[in-house]
């Protein structure tokens, strides 16, 4: 691209704007095409070993997709007449729930009991009508010790109960499938509550938390984007004064996020939470190029240029530098490709293309409107630039000081990087404006956490599960778990079983133990299960042939960490006291337990690797590869500090922050190219000493780098206000990666400079003849 | 009609027809139409009933075999013998003969068009009658996509109906019909039914969940005809459209007015039923 294609530009301007105008809508258009899967399901890539495991157990028992609603009577008792009579009226509404497949509540709870050679099963609650107080006390009394019931369907005081109802999702359009299941469940509860005004209702469930990611994402989309633009309009209109440059890069930062969307609806890419914070990032890092083209091009003019001669030399200089650091930040963005996490690779690949659209709209469209539009700049006395002259003689007179200074306070903080643990509690995922957590928190407190474990032990050989050997197994892995201090609630076979056991010895509690026949066990099962309801059956914890159970463990809501230890716990237990036996442990909660490592690790290679080639075109771009190597101090340490940071004050990372290194490095990236470009140029085409040319740089990009950190930290930071707690702390800790970024350029990289260029001998520079900086070196190697 | 509940209550039981619905029926049989799509279902599920009474007594070797969406499968074997009841529902003794660990396990149902049925399993591990009492009829039968409410016999005044059209199915003319059930415990709130027209079989049901969506399908094969007049099918084949599961049945050794009495009906006949 040479001065013939900004001569075209300054000469057809409105040929230029109306044909990318054109282009854009035409590729916008495809944006129609997008569609949001909120569904937690779209974190995990087909290949993603948890999730097979836990399909295929869906398969072989059935879904675990839910709503449940956590009941609170305000009287905090749960067994009056009243109020099971209403939750009585909720379970049946339950039933009206699009795709439900199984609702289980405290009222129809399938009570087993006997009397003589009588067997009864009938629905724990079945009119509340007369109920006595005698009544409603044997009602809490069975509800209360049951263990199928206690601490998942009610709370051990009887003062919240559950009404858990279990959805089968076609899976057709999974779009339109949780919303629908979310509104009519919503619809529900508000009639509930017209009709019980002395109760609290939570709406929990992983169908609520899939709708709270489209929610999350729609309600972000309608605030943050917006404050965004105002952001944008407010730094622009106020650092650079100009209406006009603040109504183009507007328009530039429009036609990225819309051309780029585009792309992704014609291609077939679909929204999912992290991905849908694309506009925001590309918004925030389209707004650095305007800038720079502005800035220079104003430069020009106050300098006594004409608008034309300004926009064409502005462009001259900045062409180089823009394309640098757009494609330096495109291959951060492009490195989280690595992360095992599908959203997250969307989101790198858009950004990416949006940075790189954004790159040619602001060498295109931006100076042919800047041509059109009225801009006037007044022409500078050139009595500024004070405050950088102030900084930088601070810097380089306290060189001494700020070296170990700066040293320490980075090593000191980045120690504290393996504060963080790992956690990928998905429940946190959603800060506490959000219902579904506050529903989550709720539940937690009062009744049982959200996380779960699913535990399917196979016997391998058809009616298996009845061997009194396996359930002997069974019932010792669920007394262990039991155990375990994490662990609310253990749905088991065994506990029917031995209940069973009981009822047909007249309930007799001494024979509240395990069958120790084969034969017994099949038959009390074939019973039971002839007189069960639709709904009810036992289909959700063993399979078709009998030859394996599912044992359903509900957790608090413990860390990815925790989760993985008991995963690794409970294989350990089946190793030493499985007799034998096959355990498969899957759950979303344990898909989650593994995705944030699994990304670290792939991440850390994905990182590397756009470390090295960011390396390896600095070293180019600067044509040296010792200002290569020094240039990875300023590009590795701002993501050291921030984690450590990070560690110090937040102790937790996972999914979402896993790909923020690669993400940061492409920009703060741009701060080193920039400061150690004016400092080579110094150097070598000024000959000037360490000292003078630290100096030259603040002088030359102080304040430009001063302006887009600015602008990118608040985007970042706007991004940070995400009800979705995965976006939000993407933004938070990327934010703050890019202010340390600009510390460690200001205060650490020039001391550094300047004490390895005195000690490397002074003459360094003088050895390398060629005249340049960076962007004119780029040209050569082009 | 034969509906579902005929075709498999051939094996669990046994319906009567109130006589006094000839007149009606014949009507329907020859097309003349002058009521309510209310009265035109009933009445055809009447002829339906009608046609299949007076077998009195059968048996039959069912094999079912179950597949989840994993493409696992199970097989249950039973046998099944039935007692035409006149004014009731039949009485029906279910033997277990597969899985191995049932064997021998016997069930005995008196059923009834309204209100719970009487019950009773012989557990031989335990060699125990156990009385069970239950007015759930909606679950899985042996883990099948079959429910007990499926397979136990079809009774007249267990529905309400609605004729809602013609249709040709499997290259036959088909009385579409729809049945709401009056017990409360059902797990539908409706089911339509395909009749031919020919001989008033079964060709298919659609069920309805409680939410009115559809949850199953079942249709059946390979009809024959028993003692120039009984229909049955020899196979039969549900699916479940919200689970992915289904299951399949197949009928052998059927046969009729074998002689079963009253006696071999009850408690005691449990025990050594085989």
């Amino acid at each position: 691209m040479g001065s013939r294609f900004f001569d075209f530009i300054n000469k057809h301007p409105i040929w230029v704007i109306v044909t990318s105008l054109l282009f854009a809508f035409l590729v916008a258009s495809g944006a129609q095409n997008l569609v949001f899967k909120g569904d937690y399901r779209v974190f995990f890539g087909d290949e993603n070993p948890e999730l097979i495991a836990f399909e295929s157990m869906q398969n072989v028992y059935s879904k675990t997709d839910n709503v449940a609603f956590v009941v609170a009577p305000k009287d905090g008792n749960v067994f009056s007449p009243e109020h099971l009579e209403s939750l009585k009226v909720l379970t049946k509404a339950s039933w009206q729930i699009p795709y439900s497949t199984r609702v289980d509540s405290v009222t129809n709870f399938q009570h087993t009991y006997a009397e003589e050679d009588d067997m009864t099963v009938e629905k724990l609650v079945l009119s509340t009508g007369n109920l006595s107080d005698a009544d409603l006390a044997k009602i809490k009394q069975v509800a209360v010790n049951e263990p199928l019931l206690v601490n998942k369907t009610v709370s051990p005081s009887g003062h919240v109960s559950v009404v858990n109802v279990t959805v089968q999702l076609p899976g057709i359009d999974v779009g339109l499938e949780v919303p629908e299941v979310a509104k009519s469940a919503r619809e529900i509860k508000e009639i509930y509550l017209a009709q019980n005004p002395d109760a609290e209702v939570y709406l929990s469930g992983m169908v609520m938390m899939n709708t709270s990611f489209t929610e999350s994402a729609l309600e972000d989309s309608a605030t943050l984007v917006p404050l965004m633009f105002l952001i944008v309009v407010v730094v622009i209109g106020v650092l650079l004064r100009t209406i006009a440059g603040t109504f183009a890069t507007v328009v530039i930062i429009i036609m990225s996020i819309a051309t780029t969307m585009g792309v992704a609806g014609w291609t077939g890419f679909y929204l999912t939470g992290p991905s849908s914070s694309a506009p925001t990032m590309i918004l925030t890092l389209a707004v650095a190029d305007c800038i720079h083209v502005l800035t220079s091009m104003f430069y020009e003019m106050r300098q006594g240029a004409s608008k034309e001669d300004a926009i064409k030399r502005s462009l001259k200089v900045n062409l180089q530098p823009i394309f640098l650091t757009s494609v330096t930040t495109a291959i951060g963005f492009l490195s989280m490709n690595f992360s095992d996490s599908p959203p997250f690779r969307d989101l790198g690949n858009l950004v990416a293309l949006g940075v790189m659209l954004a790159f040619v709209f602001s060498v295109t469209v931006f100076p042919a409107m800047l041509r059109v539009l009225p801009i006037r700049v007044k022409v500078d006395d050139g009595s500024k630039v004070s405050n950088m002259s102030k900084l930088s003689d601070f810097v380089v007179s306290k060189r001494r000081v700020l070296l170990p200074t700066m040293a320490l306070a980075i090593l000191s903080t980045s120690i504290f990087l393996p504060q963080n643990e790992l956690d990928d509690d998905f429940v946190k995922y959603f800060d506490e404006t959000v219902d579904f957590r506050n529903a989550a928190d709720f539940m937690q407190d009062n009744i049982s956490g959200m996380a779960l474990i699913e535990v399917s032990v196979e016997t391998g050989e058809s009616s298996g599960i009845n061997n009194p050997k396996y359930l002997q197994t069974v019932a010792d892995f669920t007394d262990w778990l039991r155990q375990q201090p994490e662990v609310d609630h253990v749905n088991t076979i065994t506990d029917t079983l031995m209940r069973l056991n009981k009822n047909m010895h007249g309930d007799d509690a001494a024979w509240y133990k395990l069958p120790d026949d084969q034969a017994l066990s099949a038959q009390y099962l074939l019973l039971y299960e002839m007189s069960l309801p639709y709904g009810l059956d036992l289909n959700n914890q063993l399979n078709v042939d009998k030859s394996a159970s599912k044992i359903s463990v509900t957790l608090k809501n413990i860390t990815s960490n925790e989760m993985l230890y008991l995963e690794d716990s409970i294989n350990k237990w089946f190793a030493n006291n499985g007799r034998g036996y096959n355990a498969v442990v899957a759950s979303p909660s344990v898909m989650f337990a593994h995705i944030g490592q699994r990304s670290i690790y792939s991440m850390l290679i994905g990182t590397t690797l756009a470390l090295l080639l960011i390396s390896l075109l600095l070293g180019i771009a600067l044509k040296s590869w010792r200002y290569g190597l020094i240039s990875l101090i300023p590009n590795l340490v701002p993501a050291a500090v921030g984690f450590g940071i990070w560690g110090l004050f937040y102790g937790y990372v996972g999914l979402g922050l896993s790909v923020v290194v690669g993400m940061t490095l492409g920009i703060v990236v741009d701060d080193t190219v920039h400061f150690l470009s004016k400092y080579l140029r110094a150097r070598r085409e000024k000959d000037l000493d360490a000292i003078d040319a630290v100096h030259y740089a603040f002088d030359n990009v102080g304040r430009a780098l001063i302006v887009t950190t600015f602008v990118l930290a608040a985007g970042f930071a706007v991004l940070a206000q995400s009800s979705f707690a995965l976006n939000a702390d993407m933004g938070l800790l990327t934010a703050m990666t890019i202010v340390i970024a600009l510390v460690v350029d200001f205060f650490f990289l020039p001391p550094l400079l300047i004490w390895l260029d005195k000690k490397s001998g002074s003459g360094q520079h003088a050895k390398n003849d060629s005249v340049g900086d960076a962007q004119v070196t780029l040209t050569q190697v082009k | 009609m034969l509906f579902i509940k005929n075709t498999l209550k051939a094996h669990l039981s046994k319906q009567v027809l109130p006589v006094v619905l000839l007149v009606s029926t014949f009507t329907i049989s020859f097309g003349v139409v002058a009521e309510t799509p209310e009265e035109q279902g009933l009445a055809i599920s009447k002829e339906a009933k009608n046609r299949d009474k007076g077998w009195q007594d059968n048996s039959a070797n069912m094999r079912m075999v179950l597949r989840n969406k994993q493409g696992e499968e199970s097989v249950r074997e039973i046998v099944t013998k039935t007692l035409e009841v006149e004014n009731d529902g039949d009485k029906a003794l279910t033997i277990f003969n597969q899985p191995r660990d049932v064997k021998g396990t016997a069930f005995l149902s008196f059923s009834h068009p309204v209100g719970p049925d009487d019950q009773w399993l012989y557990l031989p591990a335990l060699k125990r009658v156990k009385r069970i009492s239950s007015s759930n009829k909606s679950g899985p039968f042996m883990g099948t996509e079959f429910s007990f409410e499926d397979l136990s016999s079809f009774e007249v005044e267990k529905y309400t109906y609605k004729y809602i059209g013609d249709e040709t199915l499997n290259g036959l003319d088909n009385f579409v019909v729809e049945q709401y059930p009056v017990d409360e415990n059902s797990g539908y709130t409706r089911r339509i039914v395909w009749l031919d027209k020919d001989e008033y079989r079964i060709q298919k049901t659609d069920f309805y969940d409680r939410k009115n969506s559809l949850l199953k399908t079942l249709t059946f094969q390979d009809y024959q005809q028993y003692l120039s007049k009984y229909w049955r099918a020899n196979k039969a084949e549900m699916i479940n459209h919200q689970t992915g599961k289904s299951t399949t049945l197949e009928w052998t050794n059927y046969a009729f007015k074998t002689g079963l009495q009253d006696a071999d009906f009850n408690r005691n006949a449990l025990k050594r039923a085989k």
